[in-house]
Parts: C-alpha cells; structure tokens; sequence
C-alpha cells in the first residue's frame, strides 16, 4: 500500500475498510481480516493496525467476536456511507466550490457534466 | 527491558562515540535507531549484543549485564549487521549449525523465510548475492525468535520487491513478547514498521520519543495559516514543509525525514514540546 504523507496511516488503513464496506466486497456480518492480516497486507506496524481497527470500533462499523475475530456490523454500510457523505460535503464539496468559484465555473456547467458521467458509467455497466 | 546506564564509549585513539547515554527498551515495540553516518548507530547495536563492551556504564539485557555474555543472555539476542561473512555451507547446514543456540529457534519458520525470499535450501551461501546472503540472515535472526532483535540497515541491498516483502515480514512476526530495533537511512523503506524513534546526535541521545506520542504533539505539512511562533523548524526550499507545535489540528502523520532534520538542527526546541505534554491521553 502506498500511503499520503499527510493522513495518519491508521486512518488510511479505515479508508481502505470504507472503500471495500461501500464497494460491498465486506458486507453485514461478514468476517474481515485479523489485526495481524491487515498489518501484514499493508506492510504497518501491527500496533498502527490495531489503532484502525479500534477506532472502527468505537464507531460501531465492525465488531469483535472474542476468540473468533472481527466482522463488519450488521448496519456497517449505512454507517459508512453517513460518515464518507458527511466528510464529502464538509471537506471534499467546499474546495470544489472554491476552485469554482476561482476558475469561474458556472453550476450548470458542473451538472451537465455529471449528467454525462452517470449515463456513460450506466453503459459501462450494461 | 533492555537499558542502558550511563554508557560511555570510544575506540582506541578514535574520537568518543558515546558521551553518558542513558536509554531503555521495551518489548513489543520497533525502534527505529536514526543519526548520520559514523553517529555509532552500528556501535550502540554492537554493545547491545555483547560484541564491544562499554568503556563505563552497562548495558542489562533482561536483567543481565550482556558484557559478561551469559549463555542465558546471548541465546535471546540476535543482530542482523550491515556487513558480515558467512562461510560456504549450504543454507542447510548452516542452520544445522547456528540453530542449536538458540532454544526458540523454529526450522518450520526459516524455511518458510527462505521460500519466501526465493532461496532454495540446497543453495551454497558463497553462489549467493550479498542481498541474497543478507536475506539468510534475516530469515535465520527471526526464526531464532530471540527476545531482542537487532538490524543494521536490513534493506540495504534488498531489491524493490524484496523491501516490500521485508515489511510484510516484519508486520507480522512483531509482537508483545519481542523487541525490535532498526537502524537505517532508508527513512521511506521502514516508516510505517517503525513506531518509536530514537536519533543519536552528538554522542548522546538527540531524541527518543514513540510516535504516537510525537503525531499527538506536533503537526507536519505545509502550514497554511497561524501564528509563526508555533513553527518549531521550517525547511528552507521554496516546497518545504514544517514542523509545528500541532495545538487543534487534525492528526497528521509523522514525516520522519522531516523530524530527523528538524531534531538535527535545534532537538531542545523539540524535546521541550514533547517533554512539557503530561497528560498524554494516548499512549
């Protein structure tokens, strides 16, 4: 795994959680990799790993079985998806805006655009 | 675990390598071991395993003064030096040979080691590389299971994906019982193994902090905005990031490189931050 200077890394080891909860590769009550795994699999201090997989904890996206392992909650996916929607528009929606604004691109330009997007990745599906 | 007390140290006619360093180490952590070059980051690791002894001071290991290199002692120390000899046995024999001295030592896990790094156990070790001899040896120093650890510059001679297999390695056979201590150059090949940084400057210990405690205190990156007096060190290239005092910013992680000029150029503005920060919520 390749890490960003600036994040934290355990908290990039939870964003690659949140892309395979959100890319439903990990569902509800799905086992997940163990501690030692995930440190092995991204090449981190198990420490660091254990860091991630307690602060996943604590927000109720996985659960520990004692003696078993983890698995991803029931509700994981809603869970996720309100805090990645919540950190879009808090952090990722206003430096849009601010290159907008500074690039002097209209909304509507915008929205055509992501009219585009849609329908093309709808024929990418099909 | 392991501490050292007032540890002094020179060679013969040499200049002084350790002025009165005082240092502990504690199982269940990588110490990543940083100081520029002929610092006596290679030295420290040699009175750690016995090898030189200390002109004053001692170096206990698990309660044992490794100068007097009991059996008790050495069998829960390995190191991995930068440079060595190994002779012309095959790897077989070679194990045959060391493993007996080490009573944790599992043949299941070097061979596992050796495949791993693409050797074959029938191979002589003087057909091999240095990088391949090097990976030997750091397959054997981890099946050896030794309570501590020591590795001098590990992926120096490690090809691209052998550093990545290197880590991988080491994620996974860390743990509470062991301690772990790196030194390097290769900031990048080992930042996210490590997670508590001791840098020698000077003969004497620079800085000696874990991470978590450093990432809690201080903010690395390119500072936007804020009062100047809470830059600690700025880089002086027109891309240069900063060190800074990190108040209520968000958690950024630890730019190593960053952090071992900065303790370079001025450790007591550092060390003063880190020292003054009792009630750590984290540990």
């Amino acid at each position: 795994m390749d890490f960003d200077n600036s994040k934290p890394i355990y908290l990039q080891i939870v964003d690659f959680f949140y892309e395979n909860i959100l890319k439903k590769r990990w569902n509800g009550d799905e086992r997940i990799p163990s501690v030692r795994e995930m440190a092995m699999m991204v090449e981190v201090n198990p420490n660091t790993a254990i860091r991630a997989f307690n602060y996943l904890q604590d927000l109720e996206v996985i659960y520990n079985k004692r003696g078993i392992g983890y698995f991803i909650s029931p509700d994981g996916y809603d869970k996720v998806l309100e805090v990645k929607k919540r950190e879009f528009m808090k952090e990722t929606l206003p430096d849009v805006f601010k290159k907008m604004k500074l690039l002097n691109i209209e909304f509507k330009e915008v929205e055509s655009s992501f009219e585009n997007y849609k329908t093309d990745e709808d024929h990418e599906k099909k | 675990m392991i501490t050292l007390n007032n540890l002094k140290f020179y060679f013969p006619k040499g200049k002084r390598v350790f002025d009165d360093v005082t240092l502990s180490f504690v199982a269940g952590n990588i110490y990543g071991l940083f100081g520029k070059n002929g610092e006596g980051k290679s030295t420290l690791m040699r009175i750690m395993s016995g090898l030189l002894f200390p002109k004053s001071g001692q170096c206990r290991v698990f309660d044992e003064d490794i100068s007097k290199r009991t059996v008790s002692c050495l069998q829960n120390v390995f190191i991995v030096p930068e440079e060595f000899e190994l002779n012309g046995l095959k790897i077989t024999t070679y194990e045959q040979v060391n493993s007996v001295f080490y009573p944790k030592f599992s043949k299941d896990q070097f061979y596992e080691l050796i495949a791993e790094f693409e050797l074959s156990k029938d191979q002589k070790i003087s057909t091999l590389s240095f990088g391949q001899k090097k990976k030997v040896l750091i397959a054997f120093g981890i099946a050896t299971n030794t309570k501590l650890l020591l590795m001098d510059e590990p992926t120096n001679g490690l090809d691209i994906p052998s550093k990545s297999q290197f880590r991988k390695i080491m994620a996974s056979v860390a743990d509470e019982q062991r301690c772990i201590v790196i030194s390097t150059h290769q900031v990048r090949d080992l930042h996210s193994l490590i997670n508590h940084v001791v840098i020698l400057n000077q003969c004497n210990i620079a800085f000696d902090y874990s991470l978590s405690k450093v990432s809690n205190h201080l903010w690395f990156g390119k500072p936007t905005q804020g009062p100047q007096e809470s830059i600690i060190y700025a880089e002086p290239s027109f891309t240069g990031k900063s060190v800074l005092i990190r108040e209520d910013r968000e958690e950024s992680e630890v730019d190593l490189e960053l952090l071992f000029n900065a303790v370079l150029n001025n450790s007591d503005a550092i060390n003063n931050v880190l020292k003054n920060t009792y009630h750590d919520h984290a540990v």
